[in-house]
């Protein structure tokens, strides 16, 4: 009965995954009316309750622990909750967004109980943090709305001072420092300089666009990445590098700027190799990881094993191994949905994403006005990027970069910031409908 | 709201924000490519990983709802079965005991051969979907897959007699398909013991679990003058035409003495009754004329550096002569002797090439899987191929190979039944005079797969008295089996 209870399961899952996905882009490709959409979006949340219930009452009868239900009202709690705030608080937010936002986090819960109940127990109380805070957003821009452009210094001193703090008493972990250790929890504090610095770099450019301050605003980048690249964290130097050059290229709608950005990332790739040892050995676990099985491949190794065991529809919840793959709950909570859920509910997580991506573009390209568009742009590339290299690292498309999958793997820090970042833009969504206001 | 079409707005405005559609498209792209990867990933890359024996212990987490499947020969003889006892517990059982030992393998502590290998297959199911939705039900195992690989039992019964009570090992395959025939290898054990021997088997240095037939490194012996001959043949394609050497059962240049077997003259040679003869003397001289870094690419053409990956556990063979080489090295490394060492896979693969117009086929194993009704789920393909030889030159080795039979040390080989074709090699270990007994050759007949053969009996003796009979016993069985 078990084996039967586990194949149904991760067969609807796969079912529902992809008509999450399907409505995604359904009703914005045709271009129904907006009661049409309404109705879609209606039948997507009705797919969320309908996949966490289906998964956790699977684990539930899987490992016969009730406590596995908490876990599970939980999560309800949170997606309700989501909903409520975005639906009330912000008003006319994009519920599209909201839902993807929603479908994320509980694929996240559901892996990360299977994964760890501990952490997963924590991750339900980050989450509900982030969102009481979330809640708060448009409040907080609202009264601040003026000095919002004007705080460019401050923006960049605070990025500067927690990422030197980082690079001065964080705690290193596979060969990066990224975290600091305050009592009870550890913060990742680039995670936050990340707004910060969307925010830096907006401020300036919307100020002025003249060469003296397209130089200031170089240096201050440069010195940022800097110091990223300094901590060892080279995907998240990645991610702020990515995001200069897409903030830069818009803002000065100069041709040459990705080009310089490309040419500059050819050469600093090789030279990176050189100087970092634990980039050279994850490039050369990129390239053959079973050549290295023993060391530096492992990781890479295991993450492609288990994608490559769960296949389509996957071994079904508790019944693969993915704990064998080190950090499985960060770095590499993709190949851990691969192997229980199935490849192809990955597809349509990946076209998910790609629909989030899709809607954060869309609103910077409809914002009238530019600080907050080059906002909106930011904050986009910074998740489009975040989600490409760490799903490229886990299928070996790229090199491992050791970044996290936004909402779904484990991680306050990840977790609230992706949250401000998500509530950032629908707060500026809504505002650029015309009310002047953010709610 | 909808997504950004700026085609449209491109032509009300003019491209007001032309950088951010770009900025869309190129992530929109990066993202389908890797949905792309991945599918790509998932259906041409992902075996080689699943397999790879790293991953054992995913694949083993199947067993929980899968019964191993059967392992069978090509003509569907169970070499390898689970019996379920009564008691609902399994045991993995070996019909054949000793016989397929390591090329089988067996599952208790740690596993080996095909058991290990062939893993993933054996715990996955194509049973009936209605027998699977039963079994869901009641909470029973589904019938695993069952592996069809392409030995040929009665081969491997006579290859496994033909061995007697030597140690080394006996391997064949069809030298066009690369099909493995059969793979002995001595001492043996029982894998139905396993459980209970193998901390003795592992702990005896006999080396009783090493599958001699692909991992054995051994000295040549006179097999390898094959390569020596081909080598002249590339450097001295017109000497080697009117080449003779007058054996008087010894060579020696710069202090260095080569005896022929027993010291035996042979006389007046061309470069074929040399062969045929395997006159170290006249390979010792000739050995001296050969350029040691062009010999060491021809003997690296042959030689796969890589491990070969056909299932098998292979070690690579090595050739050491250099640039410089002392006369004694040369001559040595000609006869086989020296620092040179060959697995007897190598060899097999090399006089494979030979009946095969020059052309290597990696060796396969495994042949299908095919569910517990016995539908076919997957069929592996052949091997690729590899040249190691001119299609001339691989006819003018086949003269001398049949050369050796009809007129030379492998005689014991010479009837009506097939028409075989080999070299013996007689490799000495020691200086008390002990020697391993070698032949490698293939044989035909007409209305049947040819097939090749190597043949190595550690400490027995000249290749000719003993590799030789062996041999031809397999051969005698090969060709009479219908």
């Amino acid at each position: 009965m078990t084996a039967l209870i586990l194949q149904l399961s991760k067969l609807f899952i796969s079912v529902l995954s992809a008509l999450f996905a399907f409505f995604c882009f359904y009703g914005t490709l045709r271009h129904k009316s907006k009661e049409a959409r309404r109705f879609l979006y209606g039948y997507q949340l009705g797919v969320i309750y309908l996949v966490l219930s289906l998964a956790f009452l699977t684990m539930l009868y899987v490992k016969g622990d009730f406590a596995i239900l908490l876990l599970y009202f939980g999560a309800l709690l949170i997606v309700t909750g989501i909903q409520l705030v975005f639906r009330r608080v912000y008003r006319s937010a994009s519920i599209l967004l909201t839902n993807a936002m929603c479908y994320l986090l509980s694929i996240g819960f559901i892996i990360q109980t299977r994964l760890n109940y501990e952490k997963a127990l924590k991750m339900l109380v980050y989450a509900a943090v982030s969102l009481a805070l979330t809640a708060f957003f448009p409040l907080l821009l609202n009264s601040r709305k003026k000095q919002l452009r004007r705080r460019k210094w401050t923006y960049f001193i605070v990025g500067i001072v927690l990422l030197l703090a980082v690079l001065l008493f964080g705690g290193t972990s596979y060969g990066a420092r990224i975290s600091i250790s305050l009592p009870g929890v550890s913060v990742q504090p680039a995670e936050f300089v990340k707004l910060l610095y969307v925010f830096f770099l907006a401020a300036m450019y919307h100020e002025s666009k003249s060469k003296k301050q397209v130089l200031i605003t170089m240096g201050c980048a440069a010195a940022t990445v800097l110091l990223l690249v300094g901590a060892r964290d080279l995907g998240g130097g990645l991610i702020f590098f990515v995001i200069y050059v897409v903030m830069t290229w818009c803002a000065l709608k100069k041709w040459y700027v990705p080009v310089a950005g490309l040419l500059l990332v050819a050469l600093a790739f090789p030279l990176a190799g050189r100087v970092f040892s634990h980039v050279h050995t994850r490039i050369q676990a990129w390239w053959d990881p079973l050549s290295v099985i023993d060391d530096a491949g492992y990781q890479v190794s295991q993450s492609l094993f288990s994608i490559g065991t769960g296949s389509w529809f996957g071994t079904g919840l508790f019944q693969g191994r993915p704990e064998l793959i080190p950090v499985v709950e960060k770095d590499f909570v993709f190949s851990a949905i691969a192997e229980e859920l199935g490849v192809l509910p990955c597809i349509s997580l990946i076209l998910i994403c790609l629909c989030c991506v899709l809607l954060f573009f869309n609103m910077a390209f409809e914002m009238k006005d530019e600080f907050y568009r080059l906002v909106s742009l930011g904050l986009g590339t910074a998740y489009a990027t975040q989600v490409f290299l760490t799903i490229g690292g886990c299928i070996k498309l790229i090199p491992s970069t050791g970044v996290t999958l936004p909402l779904v793997s484990y991680g306050g820090s990840s977790l609230l910031a992706t949250f401000m970042s998500f509530g950032i833009l629908q707060g500026l969504y809504v505002y650029n409908k015309g009310k002047g206001e953010f709610r | 709201m909808s997504f950004p079409r700026p085609g449209k707005k491109k032509e009300k405005k003019k491209d007001p924000h032309k950088e951010y559609a770009l900025v869309t498209y190129i992530f929109s792209a990066l993202f389908l490519v890797m949905i792309g990867y991945l599918l790509w990933f998932l259906i041409a890359r992902s075996d080689r990983f699943i397999n790879n024996s790293y991953n054992s212990k995913r694949i083993d987490a199947f067993a929980k709802n899968t019964l191993r499947g059967d392992i069978l020969d090509r003509e569907g003889e169970v070499l390898a079965t689970t019996e379920l006892l009564p008691d609902k517990s399994e045991v993995r059982s070996y019909p054949k005991g000793n016989r397929y030992a390591h090329v089988v393998g067996y599952i208790s502590n740690g596993k080996m051969g095909l058991e290990q290998t062939a893993n993933y297959y054996l715990l996955r199911s194509h049973a009936n979907p209605l027998l699977r939705a039963k079994n869901a039900f009641s909470d029973e195992k589904d019938p695993g897959d069952s592996l069809v690989t392409t030995l040929l039992d009665p081969v491997q019964q006579a290859s496994w007699e033909a061995l007697g009570d030597y140690r080394g090992a006996v391997i064949t395959m069809n030298p066009e398909t690369g099909e493995i025939l059969s793979c002995v290898s001595k001492p043996d054990f029982d894998p139905n013991e396993m459980e209970r021997n193998y901390e003795a088997l592992a702990a005896s240095g006999d080396g009783v679990l090493l599958n001699r037939a692909s991992q054995g490194r051994y000295a040549p012996g006179s097999t390898f003058k094959i390569l020596t001959t081909l080598e002249f043949l590339r450097e001295h394609p017109a000497k080697a035409k009117k080449y003779t050497f007058d054996c008087d059962g010894s060579f020696t240049s710069d202090g260095k003495e080569i005896h022929c077997f027993h010291n035996t003259a042979h006389g007046e040679e061309d470069l074929a009754s040399s062969f045929a003869n395997s006159c170290n003397a006249s390979y010792a001289s000739l050995g001296l004329t050969l350029k040691p870094g062009e010999f060491r690419k021809t003997a690296q053409t042959m030689f796969f550096d890589k491990p070969i990956i056909c299932s098998l556990p292979t070690e690579l063979p090595r050739f050491l002569l250099e640039e410089g080489a002392s006369d004694a090295e040369k001559m040595e490394t000609a006869i086989g002797q020296g620092k040179t060492y060959m697995t007897p896979l190598q060899l097999l693969l090399i006089v494979s090439a030979i009946e095969n117009k020059g052309m290597a086929k990696k060796p396969v194993l495994c042949r299908e899987i095919i569910n517990n009704e016995g539908r076919t789920v997957e069929r592996f393909p052949l091997g690729d191929e590899r040249r190691l030889m001119t299609e001339e030159e691989a006819a003018v080795l086949e003269s001398f190979l049949r050369g050796v039979v009809e007129e030379g040390t492998g005689r014991g080989l010479m009837n009506d039944a097939y028409e075989a074709y080999g070299k013996t090699g007689t490799a000495e270990i020691n200086s008390a005079g002990d020697c391993h007994a070698w032949f490698t050759g293939y044989a035909k007949a007409e209305g049947k797969d040819p097939i090749a053969i190597t043949v190595i009996m550690e400490g027995a003796g000249a290749g000719s008295s003993y590799a030789v009979p062996a041999a031809k016993k397999v051969l005698d069985t090969y060709f009479s089996y219908e």
